[in-house]
């Protein structure tokens, strides 16, 4: 058997992260317990190495492995989009792990293997890779959500989160396969230009197995009864990660697929992703109103913005102008919610950490309190309702656009009535922090390096506003093209 | 003199956001250095618009001057373009020395809880948002400018303001927001069938679509202006934003935030709509007149003078809307003077109501009395205002007034000229009420007997006008006399650039 030549260079990310997450695996081993945060600057090592070997890549168009992975910008921004949150997850780490006495090591160990996931993802242009991907993603995930092993709300999340995600892989697994068995191809591409000739029922099952599967992954509506459970259950930090770089994951995935192995059959799925983003963001927001605990508040804020992750896919397929507007508008989305989101988390962690508590009904007077913080708290906040001068204003901005562009006008009234029930409850939480008396006057410390991370988010969200092409440039450069033979888009 | 033309806009918009970036990194316990660069930063503002009026070619008031038109977001065709002309000017003015005044009025009236340093960054994240909406020529940076006003207004409110403050910020920011989402909307309408988002190309290449289209287009916007305005029926979050906002958020919300949904209307929804503004113009027209009639109905009820001031701006809005839905340029002059005049007045009224409050430590009308013979000053400035706002000729709230019902006689091309005079018949009964409150409300707070001391709040201090407020009020002062004896101070700027809006119409 003649094995592919490897292009060594293309997977250095890859190749430099595995090692970082073997090298905090072994040397957690020899370390006593008061040493053992040490594997988080090793850790954090390890990702400037993988963010390193991307900047080598700067530019690359690559194709290796049999064309199973590919590296270009769209590739090299998520990749390194990977690394940026993996970092700030690890600052938000350091203290609740190293306090806790948890199981350090391996939460390191176990975040470098999902974000090695997510980094593979980038680049996975093969159904096998992508679903190799996915699970490298997942299956940490579910260990790390386990690790408060003494809390039954831990393992209740842990457990729900991996029968979720069993019974999604099997559906993804299925229709994969039944893709294989219609095309004969695992590649994206050649599927693409295989799958219009098939019969049209076949195809619709197969797609839409997957497309299931990948509903679970990004907590849209019906599929997110796991998210709220877990992330409450799970340790803050891994919270984090599931709602920043495991559903990202999860959306990098569905961005190849849709735009690039099923273009062609786009009117078949079209108003499923319609009907998923509209659901998805109503009743996220919806259940988020009625939200006491901030963790799950962001639980369900999440699961309504997967909503507006999920428009650009209902707007394939009329033209090939709408669909680079449609692919642009979710990219800026995606990559400005994983600061924003992940911020929220920071900030309501380092909160839990003096405060002690989730409880959004103990946020009273938090400006009082730590000016610093409450600023911060609501700059992510605002952000994600998508209210000036913050980032996030742009990223529903572009999706509204988009949405218009391709004449898909309800789905735009469906945004702009969500927008404003969104900013209900996210002012709720800005007005108990500013407005209210805090019941407790004593002080709250952030933690120097938590506070380095939010200002440097903030200060992101911030840039981008006042001068956009930050993100839209980055966005322009990844779009996602067919390779091989141009395929034609199917009409509306 | 030359870059003023490049930058005089640019500073007069950012110097304020970067004054606030400045005041980030002062630690909040310095009040005093606070407030000095605070201040510094309003006046450096004004200095720049103080510039630009000398740098303004009044002959070509009608078009667009000082224009930079650069590169933004390319993705989506959006682009940096501000500029200029008649109507802009003296609104951008306007917010400019208001602001200001603000700030001065703010070294010795910090509003509780205290905290100078985030109301100032507030207070000059709103002047660059105000400004910036004043000189937008762009859809999207007029939208994000628009948008930039919510967020320090809602903590204004929610901050520093009465006992129902949080009601009145949440109440605030959601109307305004429902608003701006279906003016967005629109906009985006108008770039998909225009291909463009600059006001001046939309204006001039005019919008080739069904009659239908237009109408929903100008619906969008209508909506995301009129509850800025606001306009009847979506006046109901004014009462409370301003009966709740500490004396600045009062004052900047009535004399420039509302500006912002009328210059709406005369930038945007009508020129580049003229058909669909022909179909509306009845309506805006009607609805007009009710918030003329019923803000001054509502006013005889109030007895809270903060709500009366509020209730007052309904109407005085209302007579603004009915210029404009005149159609026609002594009507559309008419608005802008009753924008201009009404930002004054208010604004100086609403300072007035916050300084009693701070004195007497109650607006109740009920409570107060006699003022006149106590506080012989300010009880002559708040009659001085109070006239002023009633449209006494020869002083600045007459002429909007006097010019909206003079165009509403025979308006312009396409209108029916006999609902039209029924409107001038309505706003004229308007005016005749609008006389009645105010003078009653002098009546009651001026004349009459001062409270005994034993029924004053026990933390009343009954001292007249300070010298820090004669230097904040001044200029108002001064303006509102300036503008009603001398009209052609604000008509003959802007009548070049309504001429201008109004060619659509063949007037």
């Amino acid at each position: 058997m003649n094995l592919p030549p490897i292009d060594w260079h293309a997977i250095a990310p890859e190749l430099v992260l595995t090692a970082a997450a073997c090298l905090v695996l072994v040397v957690d081993l020899f370390l006593p317990d008061e040493a053992k945060w040490i594997a988080m600057p090793l850790s954090a090592a390890g990702l400037f190495g993988t963010l390193a070997a991307v900047v080598s890549l700067l530019g690359a168009e690559r194709v290796t492995l049999a064309g199973s992975f590919e590296v270009n910008d769209f590739a090299l921004l998520f990749k390194a989009l990977f690394c940026v949150i993996g970092l700030i997850i690890l600052a938000l780490s350091l203290d609740y792990f190293r306090d806790g006495r948890y199981h350090q090591g391996e939460f390191y160990f176990l975040l470098l293997c999902a974000l090695l996931g997510g980094v593979v993802m980038a680049s996975a242009r093969d159904l096998i890779s992508i679903f190799i991907a996915i699970e490298t993603i997942s299956i940490p995930g579910i260990v790390m959500a386990a690790l408060r092993k003494g809390d039954v709300r831990s393992n209740e999340g842990s457990l729900k989160f991996f029968l979720f995600s069993v019974l999604s892989s099997a559906l993804m697994l299925y229709g994969m396969s039944l893709i294989y068995g219609v095309t004969g191809s695992t590649n994206v591409d050649e599927i693409n230009q295989v799958l219009p000739q098939q019969h049209e029922g076949l195809v619709a099952v197969s797609v839409f197995f997957v497309v299931i599967g990948f509903a679970f992954k990004v907590s849209a509506v019906p599929f997110h009864f796991w998210a709220p459970d877990t992330y409450e259950g799970s340790p803050p930090p891994v919270a984090a990660f599931l709602a920043s770089a495991s559903k990202i994951g999860g959306f990098v995935g569905l961005l190849v697929l849709m735009f690039r192995a099923f273009p062609a059959v786009a009117e078949q799925w079209r108003p499923a992703f319609a009907v998923l983003a509209a659901l998805t963001m109503t009743v996220g927001n919806l259940i988020a109103l009625r939200q006491q605990h901030i963790i799950r508040l962001l639980a369900y804020s999440g699961v309504a913005q997967s909503g507006y992750m999920l428009v650009g896919f209902a707007l394939i397929g009329a033209n090939a102008d709408t669909n680079s507007q449609a692919f642009k508008a979710t990219v800026i989305y995606i990559v400005i919610y994983g600061l924003m989101d992940l911020g929220a988390f920071a900030a309501a962690i380092s909160f839990a950490r003096r405060g002690g508590t989730y409880f959004i009904s103990d946020y009273s007077g938090l400006w009082n309190r730590s000016p610093a913080l409450a600023g911060l708290m609501a700059a992510f906040l605002l952000s994600l309702a998508g209210v000036p001068p913050l980032a996030g204003a742009w990223a529903k901005l572009f999706v509204f656009l988009a949405s218009i562009e391709a004449q898909v006008y309800w789905l735009a009234v469906v945004m702009g009535v969500n927008a404003v029930i969104a900013a209900w409850y996210y002012l709720a939480v800005v007005k108990r922090m500013f407005f209210d008396v805090p019941e407790v006057s004593e002080p709250i410390e952030t933690p120097y390096l938590l506070r380095a991370a939010m200002g440097l988010a903030v200060l992101a969200l911030v840039a981008s506003f006042v001068y956009p092409r930050l993100v839209t440039d980055l966005a322009d450069r990844s779009v996602l093209e067919s390779r091989g033979a141009d395929v034609e888009l199917s009409s509306p | 003199m030359g870059w003023i033309d490049d930058w005089g806009v640019a500073l007069a918009t950012f110097l304020p956001a970067l004054g606030a970036i400045v005041l980030l990194f002062v630690p909040s316990v310095q009040d005093r250095t606070v407030k000095l660069i605070g201040t510094i930063s309003t006046f450096l503002a004004l200095v720049a618009g103080i510039l630009i009026l000398f740098r303004f070619d009044y002959g070509r008031s009608g078009e667009i001057q000082l224009e930079v038109d650069t590169q933004w977001i390319p993705t989506i065709d959006a682009r940096y373009h501000v500029g200029l002309d008649g109507i802009s000017l003296p609104l951008l003015e306007l917010s400019l020395l208001v602001t200001f005044l603000c700030a001065i009025y703010l070294w010795f009236h910090v509003p509780e809880p205290g905290k100078v340093k985030a109301f100032f960054i507030l207070m000059l994240l709103l002047e660059t948002g105000m400004n910036g909406s004043f000189v937008a020529l762009d859809l999207i940076l007029f939208f994000i400018f628009w948008e930039l006003v919510l967020v320090p207004m809602y903590f204004m409110i929610g901050v520093w303001g009465g006992p129902r403050r949080e009601y009145a910020a949440v109440k605030f920011f959601l109307y305004t927001l429902f608003g701006s989402v279906f003016m967005l909307l629109g906009f985006l309408a108008l770039y998909l069938q225009a291909g463009s988002f600059d006001m001046l190309e939309l204006r001039s290449q005019g919008i080739d679509a069904s009659r239908t289209f237009q109408n929903l287009v100008f619906l969008g916007l209508f909506l995301g202006f009129a509850i800025k305005v606001p306009m009847w029926p979506f006046h109901t979050w004014l009462p409370d934003a301003h009966t709740e906002a500490p004396t600045v958020g009062s004052v900047l919300l009535a004399a420039i935030l509302l500006k912002m949904g009328t210059y709406g209307f005369v930038r945007i929804a009508i020129p580049i709509l003229p058909e669909a503004a022909v179909d509306f113009a009845p309506i805006i027209g009607i609805l007009a007149v009710i918030a003329i009639i019923y803000g001054a109905l509502c006013c005889l009820a109030q007895t809270d003078l903060k709500r009366l001031i509020a209730f007052s701006s309904v109407g005085h809005m209302g007579f603004v809307m009915l210029g404009i839905a005149t159609l026609n340029d002594a009507g559309v002059n008419g608005a802008i003077f009753g924008m201009v005049a009404h930002g004054l007045i208010t604004g100086m009224l609403f300072f007035i109501a916050g300084s009693v409050h701070e004195r007497y430590h109650t607006r109740e009308i009920g409570e107060l009395g006699g003022m006149l013979a106590r506080l012989p000053r300010f009880g002559t400035l708040l009659t001085y205002t109070a006239i002023a706002s009633l449209g006494l000729p020869g002083l600045a709230g007459f002429w909007g007034e006097a010019l909206a019902l003079l165009g509403s006689y025979q308006p312009g091309a396409g209108l029916d000229p006999v609902l039209f005079r029924i409107l001038m018949v309505g706003g004229g009964i308007g005016t005749i009420l609008t006389a009645g409150y105010f003078l009653w409300t002098l009546q009651r707070v001026n004349l009459g007997r001062h409270p005994e001391a034993a029924r004053l709040h026990p933390h009343a201090r009954i001292i007249d006008v300070q010298p820090l407020e004669w230097w904040a009020w001044a200029p108002l002062l001064v303006l509102i006399l300036a503008a009603g004896v001398y009209p052609k101070l604000v008509l003959g700027v802007t009548d070049g650039a309504v001429q201008n809006v109004l060619r659509s119409f063949g007037g």
